[in-house]
């Protein structure tokens, strides 16, 4: 094969790829948004996601922010800036390690197993028999998945800030020896609405995200066994991906706004 | 001359460069039973999924009770298939739900029919198929082989539709089962008066439950007549298939499909 031959090939595959995912995002939408609505399955899903998903989250963020509290007072005391402990992880925990850290757990243990379920499902011809069973996989199999993901995501993260500012603040009061009252009080005058908000607006982007190429690899898996472990793969490391991507698409977006 | 039930016309399916479809011509008559067979790779399963709608032909048309659905719209799709029962070669049920819901699924979500009188119909469904009332309560994964089909024959039939698929119905069945699923079949489909098309190679299966049988070969229908005229064909290839031998003009592919 000439090296043009391989180029283009590539090329190619590449846009019939992006081409496939977008269609496949377009569908995904339009159901989430048309009725019938599958209620139960939904409230399944936003169980799944939200509830099971809070110890992980819980544990990810809190340890989170008692590093960053521990390495804030490393680094900032240089420079007899103690004080600054509270409001870095109060800023650091909402705009940015609760929303990636969540959002990648999540990928981790949602986007995996919704891709090995639709997967299996794919392989043992279930989704095919939803067709012949006059229901829509898109709205039956993705929709819920898709809108648990959205809005589970940022309440997630929304407990998981909280937790995350307690890690902080347990490492500076009980370690550091600072003062609670002020450590809290601090907190509360640093966060501004645009903090906590921009943190959950990238929760619900990162949820859109890990649902969707949960469910897009596993809906397209093909080849047995082997497929189904391929489909789950590429679920975790294109939504982690695609999390730090947007991550930083997002924060420049609310910087420059 | 009454409109045929299923017709195809010139219908051909080609994956890249491989055509497993080459223009196939069939038509099956109201209340009739037809059983494809056909070698490995012949291509019956894709032509099956082409009157299903899960895939669609590269060209020709295909006919049910005189309606082109060859590119019809979703919701038309969705008509058509309510007239459809299918049974899968891997029963294909949904593991996250019990056996009853499997069976009652075509009623609760295609029919949006009230669960309990679903619930109702299903165990009806089970106890024509020989289960009893108490399976209805398990899970798919818990069942044997021979009674997931059981129930995938119950769930194809609990709609009461016009059409019955059957994809190698008997496969992977112990010899007692599969003669005990082929007399289901045979009963189901005449209680219903239903019109039953069926995909096999195994010619026991074939000859049990078809009035008619067509042979696929390479793509194309190359006979067609009564179960009963089948021994007298005068085709050296149906006459190499029913007898099982590996010398004659069918020289089987053990190239990449």
């Amino acid at each position: 094969m000439n090296p043009f031959q391989s180029v283009g090939k590539a090329v190619l595959g590449f846009l019939e790829a992006t081409g496939k995912l977008a269609l496949f995002t377009f569908m995904a939408v339009s159901h989430c948004v048309r009725p019938p609505f599958y209620y139960r399955l939904l409230l399944r899903q936003m169980i799944d996601i939200g509830y099971y998903s809070l110890p992980v989250v819980g544990m990810t963020t809190l340890f989170a922010g008692m590093a960053l509290g521990l390495q804030t007072y490393a680094g900032f005391s240089r420079f007899s800036a103690e004080d600054a402990i509270a409001k870095v992880v109060a800023l650091g925990i909402t705009r940015e390690l609760g929303p990636v850290l969540a959002g990648l757990m999540v990928a981790g243990r949602i986007g995996a197993a919704m891709a090995a379920e639709l997967g299996t499902m794919r392989v043992t011809e279930q989704i095919d028999a939803l067709d012949t069973l006059s229901t829509n996989p898109f709205k039956y199999l993705i929709a819920p998945r898709i809108i648990a993901g959205l809005t589970m995501l940022p309440l997630l993260v929304f407990v998981g800030d909280i937790i995350g500012i307690f890690g902080g603040y347990i490492v500076s009061v009980y370690k550091l020896g600072f003062n609670p009252g002020v450590y809290i009080s601090q907190t509360f005058k640093v966060l501004e609405f645009i903090d906590v908000f921009s943190g959950l607006v990238k929760a619900g982007v990162f949820g859109f995200i890990v649902t969707l190429m949960g469910c897009y690899n596993g809906y397209n898996s093909q080849g047995g066994a082997q497929g189904v472990g391929a489909a789950t793969t590429n679920a975790v490391v294109s939504a982690s991906i695609l999390i730090l991507i947007f991550n930083y698409v997002i924060t420049e977006l609310f910087l420059t706004a | 001359m009454t409109t045929p039930k299923i017709k195809l016309k010139d219908v051909h399916k080609g994956f890249g460069d491989k055509v497993v479809l080459d223009g196939v011509d069939l038509e099956v008559a109201p209340g009739e039973s037809l059983v494809i067979i056909g070698g490995s790779g012949s291509g019956k399963s894709v032509t099956l999924k082409c009157i299903l709608g899960l895939l669609t032909p590269d060209s020709g048309q295909i006919e049910v009770d005189g309606e082109p659905i060859v590119g019809i719209g979703r919701a038309k799709r969705e008509r058509i298939n309510s007239k459809f029962g299918m049974l899968f070669q891997g029963a294909a049920l949904f593991d996250s739900l019990p056996v009853w819901e499997n069976v009652a699924f075509g009623l609760v979500q295609g029919e949006r029919m009230d669960r309990a009188q679903a619930k109702e119909i299903a165990l009806e469904k089970l106890a024509a198929v020989g289960l009893e009332a108490d399976v209805g309560e398990l899970w798919p994964a818990e069942l044997s082989g021979g009674m997931q089909k059981r129930v995938g024959l119950a769930r194809a039939i609990a709609t009461e539709p016009e059409i019955i698929f059957f994809d190698e119905p008997t496969t992977g069945l112990d010899p007692i089962m599969g003669d005990i699923i082929n007399d289901l079949i045979v009963k189901c489909v005449r209680e219903l008066g239903a019109t039953a098309l069926s995909i096999t190679h195994d010619m026991a299966s074939a000859r049990k439950i078809s009035d008619h049988i067509a042979m696929l070969y390479k793509g194309k229908i190359i006979w067609t007549g009564k179960t009963e005229e089948i021994d007298s064909s005068g085709e050296p290839h149906v006459d190499q298939f029913i007898h099982g031998r590996a010398e004659g003009p069918i020289q089987m592919e053990l190239r990449r499909l």
